[in-house]
């Protein structure tokens, strides 16, 4: 069955350096005896650690968790101690540090109880998310998007089509070339949980036709399968195929629209290497600890694919395939169109780590930049449709806005305008330059307006404080002039009571108490001593 | 005549009416302009121009009152800015106000020496500072501005500026370096 194919525009037929890597079967790299395991392998927010230092944890056990909904839990890759949760150097073009969490193996690579899913077809569709969302899978082609995601269409979205990209167009890159002839199964049913995520009708394995081997691999395996709704379509070996918007083209003839996403026009491209981790979560209960990568370039000896360990680090795999560490000039991560140079050889394997590439060093030096000429050669290639010349323009001029109304952000940094340039110009990092500093400003702007909000809640508090404290103030007067008012009465009557009960006390005195029950005599004596008192004051009244 | 007069003085009445209508039906709420400058000044606070907070040195800008060259932290960038939505022409960095900062900064209190006085607290423009009498502060530092308020009352200085140090998320592509001038040359000697 042939399908009929379309074209996208632009592209590049690359020598491919694909064969040097496909001699050996994938192999497993060595058990690393120390594992790094960076929380934000991933695009989203990097995962949480829930594992303490000095912690024994056992591979396949969930070492941090996913706290938002755009991320991914990370997986201790073997079993071991927990030596240390902090920053440690990844591979990312900056060489900056990030936080991990670092594992001593202590060479059982013993497991923790998997629990695979039985029967996947009953299972609820957002289940079957959930249990590949909880086993870490990110989009292993190479951007890390959280795969569950992908498996989501939301509501009243149908999914016409899902495709699996097996096009692996960038050179030097075979393990997923590697991974569809070793292991067509694993993909196919793998892609058969997907399809059940999404309730797809209609699914495409797509491969370039310099895959024979895995085409066929592919073909006679479906062949057991009774899936007439799965169709391997081999596509032309055109640069950059493998990128999501170039391979819907090619395959529907209909273009993802500016800023959208394949959901939008029914479909959903997947890896196939990510379609093998969906197969191991589910009917394994394995989370993904490990991957294929490609360790190959004119710089080691033995150019091959390894099963490793995510957390490994690069050394270790240049080592086993036999690298000449002093022939090297860079290595690469990724291919060598969009890959970048790893600035330190001891940052681990990530979940998007395809491919090692050691350049050597007697390969012809980049030539230096001469001026655009604005020949439009770029124009020609590019596959998005966009005028590379425009953008390099703007951006070198930091003209951020006009380089956006050419539509930077649709640009896929596929390498193929730099590829063709006359004149040498370093045209994608313009692009990269431009796109990093268009986020800063954004960022500084989100960070202005908040600290405007927060000014004005400042101000508005001290505000508040000052009217709580006049009223306050207020209140207190005001119940001190009530008090007064209110007291000046008070003690009048308090004074009046005093008054009164000291004249009681007098008008006692005058009147003795104890004269009842007395006897004739101690009345006569009472009489004579009064009447001798009064004598007495009448004599001093006399006298005075 | 009369008819003529009877019609204009009919037409101004009318024309009156509807231009006080739009007036009360289309009101702009506060001052735009001053919204647009505001949007612009990179909202530090720190009161170098000579204001007390951005806002007001936008109303000053606004109202025609300050120069669009106060603002230190905005450096040229804002200048620029400020020049082309107001039609001036841009004007170096008063250099009384301070000097342009070249990378963000932050400051972070040493709280082995922090005496939990609050004087901080009450210094800062955007209440980044957390603490309470006679417990240790810290500044958040997500929020700080930088502006650098609570550094003069602090007495035992022990608020210090950092630079805002890049992490992944923040890291940015540095721009490509192109060195025209060699290839030029050797062009020009080959034509």
């Amino acid at each position: 069955m042939t399908r009929r194919l379309w074209h996208f525009h632009g592209g590049l037929r690359l020598e491919g350096h694909k064969a040097m890597s496909m001699h050996e079967p994938i192999t497993d790299a060595p058990l690393p005896q120390r594992v790094v395991l960076p929380l934000s392998q991933h695009i989203g927010a990097p995962a949480e650690p829930e594992v303490e230092v000095g912690q024994r944890v056992l591979k396949g056990q969930r070492i941090a968790r996913a706290t938002e909904y755009v991320s991914a839990p990370v997986h201790a890759t073997t079993s071991g101690t927990v030596v240390a949760v902090g920053e440690r150097t990844v591979p990312h073009p900056s060489g900056l540090p990030a936080p991990c969490i670092v594992i001593e193996a202590d060479g059982k690579d013993e497991w923790i109880e998997r629990q695979p899913v039985r029967d996947y077809e009953s299972l609820d569709p957002s289940a079957l998310r959930n249990v590949i969302r909880e086993a870490g899978i990110v989009g292993l082609g190479g951007a890390g998007f959280p795969s569950f995601i992908k498996l989501n269409p939301g509501p009243d979205k149908v999914v016409d089509l899902l495709i699996l990209n097996g096009a692996e167009c960038e050179p030097y890159i075979t393990c997923d070339a590697m991974l569809m002839q070793e292991h067509p199964r694993r993909i196919i049913d793998g892609l058969l949980v997907m399809r059940h995520a999404l309730q797809a009708k209609h699914c495409i394995i797509a491969i370039e036709d310099n895959k024979k081997v895995a085409h066929t691999v592919l073909v006679n395996a479906l062949q057991e399968h009774e899936a007439e709704f799965i169709e391997v379509v081999q596509i032309p070996t055109i640069y950059p195929t493998g990128g999501e918007k170039q391979l819907i083209k090619i395959l529907t003839g209909r273009e993802v629209p500016s800023h959208g996403l394949p959901i939008d026009i029914g479909m959903v491209v997947h890896n196939v290497a990510t379609a093998a981790a969906v197969n191991d979560a589910i009917h394994e209960g394995t989370p993904l600890i490990e991957r294929i990568v490609t360790v190959t370039g004119e710089a080691v000896d033995r150019p091959r694919n390894l099963n490793v360990r995510i957390g490994t680090p690069f050394s270790t795999l240049l080592k086993s395939a036999e690298w000449r560490e002093d022939d090297t000039d860079e290595v690469l991560m990724g291919g060598p169109m969009m890959g970048f140079a790893v600035p330190d050889l001891d940052v681990p394997v990530v979940k998007t780590t395809n491919c090692l590439l050691a350049r050597p060093r007697n390969q012809p030096h980049r030539q230096p930049a001469m001026p655009c000429i604005r020949c439009g050669q770029c124009a020609t290639v590019c596959p998005a449709l966009l005028l590379p010349q425009q953008l390099y323009w703007y951006a070198h001029a930091r003209n951020f806005d006009r380089v956006q109304d050419y539509h930077l952000f649709d640009c896929i940094e596929c390498g193929c305008c730099a590829y063709v340039c006359p004149s040498h110009i370093p045209l994608v990092q313009f692009y990269r330059f431009a796109k990093t500093e268009i986020w800063a400003q954004e960022r500084q702007k989100e960070k202005a307006d908040r600290a405007r909000r927060r000014h004005e809640w400042h101000l508005e508090r001290l505000e508040r404080k000052k009217r709580e404290e006049e009223e306050r103030r207020r209140r207190k007067k005001e119940m001190l002039r009530k008090s007064r008012a209110a007291g000046d009465r008070g003690k009048q009557a308090e004074i009046e009571a005093a008054l009164a009960r000291v004249k009681a006390k007098k008008a006692a005195q005058q009147a003795p108490r104890n004269t009842d029950n007395l006897t004739e005599a101690q009345k006569q004596a009472i009489a004579a001593v009064e009447a001798r008192r009064q004598r007495l004051q009448q004599g001093d009244d006399g006298e005075s | 005549m009369l008819a003529a007069i009877l019609v204009l003085t009919v037409l101004a009445l009318l024309f009156g009416l509807l231009l006080g209508y739009a007036s009360v039906r289309y009101k702009v709420e506060g001052d735009p302009i001053v919204d647009q400058i505001d949007a612009i000044l990179p909202q530090t606070q720190c009161g170098q121009c000579g204001y007390p907070g951005c806002r007001p040195y936008a109303e000053a800008i606004a109202k025609g009152e300050a120069e669009i060259n106060r603002c230190p932290p905005g450096g040229e960038a804002v200048i620029q800015q400020l020049a082309d939505l107001l039609g001036r022409e841009p004007i170096p960095l008063d250099a009384e106000r301070g000097e342009a900062k070249e990378e963000p900064t932050v400051v972070v209190i040493d709280e082995t020496q922090c005496i939990g006085c609050t004087l901080c607290i009450q210094a800062c423009p955007v209440d980044a500072i957390i603490g309470a009498p006679k417990q240790m502060h810290t500044v958040i530092r997500e929020e700080c501005t930088g502006c650098n308020l609570c550094i003069p009352p602090c007495p035992v200085d022990c608020i210090h500026i950092v630079p805002l140090e890049e992490d992944i998320s923040t890291w940015r592509w540095p721009e490509p370096r192109i060195d025209l001038e060699q290839p030029a040359e050797t062009l020009e000697e080959s034509a």
